[in-house]
């Protein structure tokens, strides 16, 4: 047995180290499909429906021209709710308060909207602007009791999602703010004039919210900003280990509070595309829970950019394919709880893959070690000079 | 040798000493909702019927309350209480159905309980983080009872996808010869002393065995946590799970043990809601109530005793809101008069900075209700929370969260 030179050893486990990181970072998503795939098999069994003849009738109707536009316009929202989540999830802030700030921002923004009339872009910008910082006004609240009263913002943020709705109900009622409609039990908010509206685009199969374009440059923005900022690495440096951060002179109170007004201005402009592109006015009808539906693709999609699109676009997809699942016989219930299950193997599978990983590290530096001859490493001694710079 | 004179020191003495005793807080309060009643012009404040409904409304969020004592006090965040009350909404009105009113109580319970399980087995075993476990579990129960629904309850006569055939009633009781005592003089109009005999008729006359069920669970708690062997577990599971390990005990046991009793204990406010406070199954019916079980568990400073006086309270608004919106304008006078009082005691107590801001607080409300006649509906719906967030923002130094709350533990691992 011939002993393997140094340098063609060191190749060879470089080669499998990487080969094994690989495999560990694909192992996650795989074991989160698998776990999806079991479990809505069983679901489906539990209908007793056919399972290929669901699979087809749904692709066929999810990947038709006006179901991808459908479902496209509306994953807008679902983006920016994702990136509102996951901005505070960087910092392991949980802003649950996403769906009162979502609510009051596109109720404000509604509101001055019709109240005014301007020159086109400077009417949406100041929509925009009056989402944004209502939005962020409202997650400065749990963001102030967090650090100055040490409120866990969990909590405040769950009580000013019920605050926020009830003040939004109180608002929108005839007399108030909100104009009512001969016929119908709706309440909305009068309507913005058409320099306020954001222009579509117009494709084939429909219109694409034009505000779309808007949610891709936050996503491109929320990304750069994270990696490539100061702010970026300090929100992500307090999120890996909060207390590093502070010992390296990150202000913590200082992150959380912009964080989480960071994250409110992004929530009140979950409810623009809508507001701007087809309603025109905020009504009752105005869709509840997107906060928990921003959580969820925050999730999913890992807190990264791209991840989060996926997310929003599966999430949106999954709600399409609800209509024909009827057809066939099919609760359409069944969309909630794989979307549910999704959430719920994509934390888990990354939460186990990631403990095997440490675990595997650990191995290889048990493993080396062992093999050193000189037994463990000592720390290099640090110059003087070093230390005082 | 003199004779004992009513002297100033003596005075106050039996003032502090009734504040201290719960009789003379009680006295004080009935003195007090008395007045708002007079000031307010509003009869129904305190009658037989408030105080009966603000029972209903209390007992599935002190349920709730409950069940997110049970699992923050083993050093778990209970986010997905609201999914196994919904959960628990659905499995008692099913258990409801097929083997009457009493099985709905087990029904609740187990599918709250197998929530909690499942609460228990992504955040305790996989260690996932708590309060992401909790928000899938609520997605996730929201999308299973609707499923369920549609496979069970919208087949049946009279039921819909949403909404299930009626239940069986749970029988109602009266302490006997109670309502011959006092029904008389609850009418009389006596200051205070009618206004307790209406108390006391709400209380024992015509009440659910469920609420007296409810009820009993608050003592139960309290031994079990403070007394029994298991309660001491879940407690040191709660502020130093490397503790408990180290005197040989397994804390993500003791964790599963106590998401289950929490899940179990959500469920049945579940169950409440589909047999005592209405009598079937509707979807929305729990309404953010895990959510404000929580909120009293933070409010009831994580004890059980807390936790039926914050239910209470937000039963007892919720009651008036349904009942007749007028009165609830009354609540602001009755709210500044208590904040004035806390900021007395915070006086004699030397702490002028909170004082100040429980003045605050007290001025605005009573200034709110001498300047306006009517209370939007909309402000009392929201009411538990704000008392709730007023509680955390003022109140925090005197809240005693368990030290261990929200970490995940890991066996073996070092505090």
């Amino acid at each position: 047995m011939s002993a393997p030179t140094p340098a063609g050893r060191w190749t060879a486990e470089l080669l499998r180290a990487r080969a094994e990181r690989t495999g560990m970072a694909l192992a996650a998503p795989a074991l989160a499909v698998l776990l999806t795939v079991v479990v809505a098999f069983g679901v489906l069994q539990a209908t007793g429906a056919d399972a290929g003849q669901i699979l087809s009738t749904t692709w066929s109707y999810g990947t038709s021209g006006s179901s991808l536009v459908a479902v496209l316009n509306k994953s807008v929202s679902y983006y920016l709710a994702g990136l509102a989540g996951a901005i505070g999830f960087r910092m392991l802030l949980f802003n649950i308060g996403i769906d009162g700030q979502y609510r009051l921002g596109v109720f404000a923004a509604a509101v001055v909207g019709a109240a005014v009339t301007l020159p086109p872009v400077l009417h949406v910008g100041l929509e925009v602007v009056v989402a944004m910082a209502v939005g962020a006004a409202w997650a400065w609240i749990p963001g102030y009791l967090k650090t100055s009263r040490g409120v866990s913002e969990v909590i405040s943020t769950i009580m000013l999602n019920a605050v926020a709705t009830g003040l939004v109900a109180y608002m929108l009622t005839p007399g108030r703010l909100a104009v009512s409609e001969e016929g119908s039990n709706n309440l909305h908010t009068p309507d913005i004039a058409a320099s306020g509206w954001m222009p579509g685009i117009d494709t084939a199969w429909g219109t694409v919210h034009g505000f779309a374009l808007v949610a891709a440059v936050v996503g491109l923005a929320y990304g750069l900003v994270l990696s490539r900022t100061r702010f970026g690495f300090e929100l992500r440096a307090s999120g890996m280990s909060p207390r590093a951060a502070a010992v390296g002179g990150i202000d913590t109170r200082r992150m959380i509070l912009t964080t989480m007004m960071v994250s409110g201005a992004m929530s009140g402009l979950i409810g623009l595309p809508e507001l701007l592109g087809s309603s025109h006015r905020y009504g009752l009808d105005f869709p509840a829970g997107l906060g928990w539906t921003g959580l969820s693709v925050a999730l999913i999609g890992r807190n990264h950019p791209v991840g989060v699109a996926v997310g929003a676009l599966l999430w949106a997809w999954l709600e399409r394919c609800a209509q024909p699942l009827e057809l066939v016989g099919v609760p359409k219930e069944v969309v909630t709880i794989m979307q549910g299950v999704i959430v719920l193997a994509v934390v888990v599978a990354y939460e186990v893959i990631r403990r095997v990983d440490v675990r595997r590290q650990q191995r290889l530096v048990g493993r080396a070690e062992a093999d050193d001859p000189d037994g463990p490493d000592e720390p290099e001694p640090v110059a003087s000079g070093a230390v005082a710079s | 040798m003199s004779a004992p004179t009513l002297s100033g020191e003596r005075v106050r003495s039996a003032w502090g000493a009734m504040g201290r005793a719960w009789w003379g807080r009680l006295l004080l309060g009935l003195v007090v909702l008395t007045v708002a009643m007079e000031v307010a012009d509003t009869p129904d404040l305190i009658s037989q019927g408030s105080v009966g409904a603000a029972l209903r409304f209390a007992a599935p969020i002190l349920l709730a309350g409950l069940g997110g004592l049970w699992a923050e006090r083993c050093g778990v965040l209970n986010i997905g209480l609201d999914g196994m009350m919904i959960m628990g909404t659905w499995t008692g009105a099913w258990a409801g159905l097929e083997y009457g009113p009493w099985a709905a109580l087990l029904g609740g319970m187990v599918g709250g309980g197998i929530l909690g399980m499942l609460h228990a087995l992504i955040c305790v075993t996989f260690a996932v983080d708590q309060t992401i476990s909790g928000l899938a579990i609520n997605l996730a129960a929201i999308g299973l009872v609707r499923f369920l629904s549609s496979l069970v309850f919208a087949d049946l006569p009279g039921g819909s996808i949403s909404q299930s055939p009626q239940l069986g009633d749970i029988p109602e009781v009266s302490v006997p010869g109670v309502e011959a005592l006092l029904g008389p003089l609850a009418e009389g109009g006596v200051p205070v002393l009618s206004q307790a005999a209406s108390l006391v008729l709400g209380v024992l006359v015509d009440v659910s065995l469920f609420t007296v069920l409810a009820a009993a669970m608050v003592p139960a708690t309290w031994w079990v946590v403070q007394r029994t062997r298991l309660g001491l577990r879940v407690r040191a599971s709660g502020e130093n799970p490397a503790a408990l390990e180290a005197l040989g005990v397994d804390p993500l046991r003791i964790r599963w043990v106590a998401l289950t009793l929490s899940g179990a204990f959500a469920g049945l406010g579940g169950a409440y809601l589909v047999t005592v406070a209405s009598n079937f199954y509707r979807e929305g019916q729990v309404a953010g109530r895990g959510f404000i079980g929580l909120a009293t568990m933070v409010f009831g400073n994580w004890q059980p005793s807390g936790v039926a006086m914050g239910s209470l309270l937000f039963g007892f608004t919720d009651a008036l809101r349904t009942r007749q919106e007028s009165t609830v304008r009354a609540l602001l006078l009755v709210a500044g008069v208590a904040l004035l009082v806390v900021a007395g005691r915070e006086v004699r107590r030397d702490r002028a900075r909170r004082a100040a801001s429980y003045a605050v607080v007290a001025a605005a409300l009573l200034a709110w209700f001498l300047l306006t006649d009517t209370f939007p509906s909309e402000f009392v719906g929201f009411a538990p929370h704000v008392a709730t967030l007023l509680v955390l923002a003022l109140a925090h130094q005197n809240l005693r969260p368990p030290a261990a709350l929200a970490v995940p533990f890991r066996r073996g691992q070092q505090r």
